[in-house]
């Protein structure tokens, strides 16, 4: 069939471009252009294809992660949490697939850990936020404190403006505030700092071995200006619910009051003040579990030896692998990435079948709390043998107490 | 002439139909080349598999997957030399470290060899004619960091007769190889083909092709092409890649950017066995959180047991 060339739908618009094929389609012939036609359709389809994205991948390194989007997050978040009076309710203690969680939903359920994070407006996105999507999922109940509430986040606002030297008034506040609003609802009551990562499991782990209702509380122990010595606050401390009460109580009757900025030792002096024993919250062969730095710091860093920290430790400083136990409780100066990372060591990373060196006994549960079980292994008496010496020791400062 | 042109046209649309049906029916890579047992994933034995063998069986299976290191050194990196020495290296059933150049401060094979090429020939040599009764051979830098547990459970019923190349696999035109810094696997028979083609100067130089220098993981992959051994990349039972030429904290970064409301999972897999490029007080930090560091209450009852090794803290 012979057409015009002018209006032929077949040939290519732009006329100098269809000269060129013109001419070429002559030297060719009819069947070599069918040929070359279907080439060229071939290449043209499979690169808009690819533009698209729907060509199969070649470089094989497996599917691509799927990302979640924000409704899937919400709905997640929502399964897991329940907000309610500016306070997270963790619904599900986090699970993780293929393990074996029974021990840990088991002090879940004994031991509920409140915990607090001291945290302000500004830092909301930059830190918090990494708390909230990391270690609080673990703890029974987490309040976010800052200088203005924020029912989203959420966030209490106390009344507090922000700065270093409000960082007592916002502990004070704080603790008065977990008191009234929860004190019924959790056993033990922890601060941390929004640059903190706290272990929620082995923190369960320690005080399972004492009773809610003993004045006690733990932390990393410093040694200068309290004579018990006082909790660092960077690192985190907990509170038993006896020795919140007594806090509360403390500021009512005017024994403790604000007497500084320095929020953990001001803390310390009001906890010995009101007959709250400062525990040890060391591992079973005596490492530390609370950390005031990050973990390089501890296991490969070198202090200055004019540092502060050579002589504020209550107990002897050890540098290397040993200075810190298995069980971490707590690091502190943790960035964002840094809690990420240390989330995937603890939660996720693992050698498979590794039998690790360092067996920990299982918490002996104080009588008031749950009967003892039939068959005490060895682990157990040396438990046993502290919590009997600790209950000694709180002898002692009640029979001080003036109150 | 316009006949020409329709005809075109009729050869462009049938073209492009052409290739929807293609894309449609899978990807344009060609099929196996070769050996039978080649697949491009490789993954470890499921957890199920693992539970239908006898306690017997499970020991037996622990014993025979043992692994020789190669660890290629020099004095440049002698802080990395040092921290490899002190961590994971401990883990591997025997580990050489080969050097360019021997150091006061530290024991290696001293290959008196410039260059990388020769010297990774020269290491490989000798660990195979070193091997024993070792059947599996992880070769890397220093400055990357192995879980070797988690690398035997990968190869844990493979039968090192068989040739393996594993690692972080990538492309470069037509080759597959495997990236160094994300550690590479050979099983025994590997090494044996390997040694074998060393001799072939054609097809293996030793100094490399005369025009341009070609990198060593790229050199190898070459050789081990040419005896009939070709690259698969590990990945877990989720199909993350177990082998990784970045650090960690480099990956989390990249995570923290691409998914930021699922940072971790979307990370990185809980059985790695390799980062690269980790600065050494970063490798002693792995080690106790890989070797150390857990949430008390959440055991993962893995059916194999591997034992810590012996005279060491920090593990």
């Amino acid at each position: 069939m012979h057409r015009e060339p002018s209006t032929n739908a077949c040939t290519d618009p732009q006329m100098r471009g269809s000269l060129a094929i013109r001419l070429v389609m002559k030297a060719l012939g009819a069947r070599s252009a069918f040929y070359v036609g279907f080439l060229v359709g071939t290449c043209s389809l499979y690169l808009f294809l690819s533009q698209v994205g729907l060509s199969r991948n070649l470089g094989s390194h497996g599917p691509e992660p799927h990302a979640k989007t924000v409704e899937e997050m919400i709905e997640e978040e929502s399964k897991n949490w329940k907000k309610e009076r500016s306070a997270l309710f963790n619904l599900n203690h986090p699970h993780h697939t293929g393990e074996d969680g029974i021990l840990a939903d088991d002090l879940y359920k004994r031991v509920r850990v409140l915990c607090w994070v001291m945290t302000g407006p500004s830092n909301l996105e930059k830190k918090a936020r990494h708390v909230k999507a990391t270690w609080s999922r673990h703890c029974n109940i987490v309040v976010f404190v800052s200088s203005v509430d924020d029912p989203d986040f959420p966030t209490v606002g106390l009344n507090t403006k922000e700065g270093r030297d409000q960082l007592y008034w916002k502990t004070i506040r704080a603790f008065h505030y977990v008191m009234e609003k929860h004190g019924d609802e959790a056993d033990w009551f922890l601060k941390a700092d929004d640059d903190t990562y706290v272990i929620v499991d082995n923190l369960r782990w320690i005080l399972a071995n004492h009773s809610p209702e003993d004045p006690i509380y733990f932390g990393r122990r410093f040694k200068p200006y309290v004579k018990q010595g006082y909790m660092s606050g960077g690192a985190g401390y907990v509170l038993s619910r006896e020795a919140l009460r007594r806090f509360v109580e403390g500021f009512s009757k005017k024994v403790c009051t604000h007497t500084s900025s320095v929020e953990d030792l001001a803390m310390g002096q009001c906890m010995e003040k009101v007959g709250v024993l400062a525990g040890d919250s060391r591992d079973t062969i005596q490492r530390e579990t609370f950390h005031p730095f990050v973990p390089d710091s501890h296991l490969a860093g070198t202090f200055p030896k004019t540092f502060w920290y050579w002589n504020y430790c209550y107990y002897p400083i050890v540098q290397g692998p040993q200075c810190c136990s298995d069980l971490a409780v707590s690091f502190h100066y943790v960035d964002a990435s840094k809690m990420y990372l240390l989330e995937y060591y603890t939660y996720h990373l693992r050698a498979f079948g590794y039998e690790y060196r360092y067996q920990p006994p299982e918490p002996h549960i104080p009588q008031d709390k749950a009967p003892v079980p039939d068959n005490m292994e060895v682990g157990d008496l040396g438990q046993n043998q502290a919590v009997e010496k600790k209950e000694e020791e709180n002898k002692s400062p009640e029979q001080n107490e003036k109150l | 002439m316009m006949s020409e042109g329709c005809s075109f046209m009729k050869g462009m649309f049938l073209g492009g139909i052409f290739c929807l049906v293609m894309s449609l029916f899978g990807t344009f890579s060609p099929g196996p080349q070769g050996d039978g047992h080649l697949h491009h994933h490789l993954k470890p034995v499921s957890k199920d598999e693992l539970q239908k063998l006898s306690e017997a069986q499970m020991y037996d299976l622990t014993q025979q997957v043992r692994v020789y290191c190669v660890i290629m050194v020099t004095p440049k990196l002698l802080v990395y030399w040092a921290t490899a020495n002190d961590t994971w290296s401990k883990h591997c059933d025997k580990s050489v470290f080969y050097t360019s150049e021997s150091s006061k401060a530290l024991e290696a094979l001293d290959l008196q060899e410039d260059d990388e090429w020769a010297r990774l020939r020269k290491a490989i040599t000798h660990a195979y004619e070193n091997a024993g009764d070792l059947r599996w051979f992880f070769v890397a830098r220093p400055t990357t960091f192995a879980i070797i547990e988690n690398l035997k459970y990968l190869v844990l019923e493979k039968d090192p007769s068989q040739p393996f190349y594993i690692g972080r696999t990538e492309k470069s035109g037509e080759l597959e190889y495997v990236e160094y810094d994300g550690g590479i696997v050979l099983s025994y028979e590997a090494m044996k083909r390997l040694v074998e083609i060393f001799k072939d100067e054609e097809k293996c130089p030793a100094r490399g092709h005369a025009l341009w220098k070609m990198s060593e993981e790229k050199q190898l992959a070459t050789c081990l092409k040419y005896s009939g051994v070709f690259a698969e990349n590990g990945e877990d039972a989720q199909g993350k890649s177990l082998f990784n030429k970045k650090s960690v904290t480099s990956m989390i970064s990249d995570s923290m950017g691409k998914n930021p409301n699922d940072v971790v999972e979307s990370c990185c897999s809980d059985l790695a066995i390799t980062f690269g490029g980790m600065p050494a007080g970063q490798m002693q930090v792995m080690m106790y959180g890989v070797y150390r560091l857990r949430p008390y209450g959440h055991d993962f009852h893995d059916s194999l047991t591997f034992l810590p090794p012996k005279d060491s803290d920090n593990d």
